[in-house]
């Protein structure tokens, strides 16, 4: 059994093969693997919400909440650990909408916000995402194997994905 | 003035504590009489919690569970969430089907009946805190999942723990007399909603 590396909610980890870095029952949430190929480093981020200019005042901690700020801050420990720019590529999963049926909650647009600003992110960081699992009603363990950046996702009631 | 959780004293806990538990009361009473036996309710207690302790209090990320999510609006916004473990979904699905059905039940149908139960609590519960601060609270939709509670938790913790790093909820806990079922029920409110409380309390 390779070594695997628990993140939590708001927080990012870094880590090279044979490691497999995992993050439990993303629901709105979304996990992001950043990972470059040829130095078999990578990276697995869990935000919560999408921009961090939605709040007036968080500190430094808060940073790995947001979409924008938690996958800049991903970056930059990645390019700091000696992952190449541009043999990096990314695979997104998560940002469920697990209350689709509540149309005048406050509950139901979180997650499609999520995807859309780690897209944007992705987008303007210039790391191309090769595959995503996103959106529907249910929740996501992601598992990324830094051996090959195979994104392995487990559900209740679905067969594992493999992206 | 209750701007965020760290303004939060010991007097704000106490009167959360005391909502919960006349909340609590009054949805302990709806579910006896649903499953035709005397519910136990454990003391109210009132949690500032960081994101990754919300989680491991509720059983674990992984954790499979029933859920009733009820929104509520109005002078009052938060959300309440109804929890079973999947043992106790079926189990309770099964009394009541057993009064109602006389045949084998699916599990559209088992899911329909945990929202209706749900939705009775929620209806209880809230009613109660409608009564007790004169505000009023108007209810949506319940929605039901089965899934991983870490996944169920990922919304309410986004939004109520947004301006912050830590979360507050409000938590009870029913035990049936004779078929020793368990269930949490948890409410998140908007700060707001906190300040209305006080201010119709006259605190």
């Amino acid at each position: 059994m390779e070594e695997t590396i628990v993140i939590g909610i708001a927080d990012f980890k870094l880590a090279k093969a044979p490691v497999t870095l995992v993050t439990y029952a993303l629901g709105s949430c979304v996990g992001i693997s950043i990972y470059d190929e040829r130095a078999k480093i990578g990276g697995l981020a869990h935000i919560m919400l999408p921009y961090s200019s939605m709040m007036q005042h968080h500190g430094p901690e808060s940073r790995l909440k947001f979409a924008d700020t938690g996958i800049a801050d991903m970056l930059d420990a990645l390019l700091h650990r000696g992952a190449s720019k541009s043999a990096l590529r990314a695979k997104i999963a998560g940002g469920a909408n697990m209350f689709k049926s509540s149309a005048t909650s406050s509950l139901s647009a979180v997650g499609m916000q999520n995807v859309e600003s780690v897209r944007t992110t992705l987008r303007n960081l210039e790391i191309p995402i090769i595959a995503e699992d996103t959106g529907r009603d249910y929740g996501r363990t992601v598992y990324v194997d830094m051996n090959n950046g195979e994104m392995r996702i487990r559900s209740l009631g679905n067969n594992i994905l493999v992206l | 003035m209750i701007k965020t959780l760290s303004d939060i004293n010991e007097v704000h806990l106490d009167v959360l504590r005391e909502i919960g538990n006349i909340g609590a009361g009054n949805a302990a009473m709806s579910l006896s009489v649903l499953l035709n036996e005397n519910v136990h309710i454990a003391l109210s207690e009132v949690h500032i919690e960081s994101f990754e302790n919300v989680i491991s209090h509720l059983g674990g990320p992984e954790k499979q569970v029933v859920t009733v999510v009820v929104n509520f609006y109005g002078d009052a916004n938060g959300v309440v969430f109804f929890i079973l473990s999947l043992e106790d979904a079926d189990r309770i699905t099964d009394i009541l089907s057993s009064q109602t059905f006389s045949e084998e039940v699916g599990e559209e149908m088992k899911l329909s009946a945990i929202m209706e139960i749900g939705n009775i609590l929620g209806y209880s519960f809230l009613g109660s805190i409608a009564t007790l601060t004169g505000m009023e609270i108007k209810v949506d939709v319940p929605h039901v999942s089965r899934d991983m509670i870490g996944a169920i938790m990922a919304d309410p913790i986004a939004i109520y723990g947004a301006s912050d790093n830590k979360v507050m909820f409000v938590e009870e806990s029913f035990r049936s007399d004779f078929s020793n079922l368990y269930s949490h029920v948890i409410l998140f409110a908007e700060m707001d909603t906190l300040n209305q409380i006080m201010h119709r309390l006259g605190l």
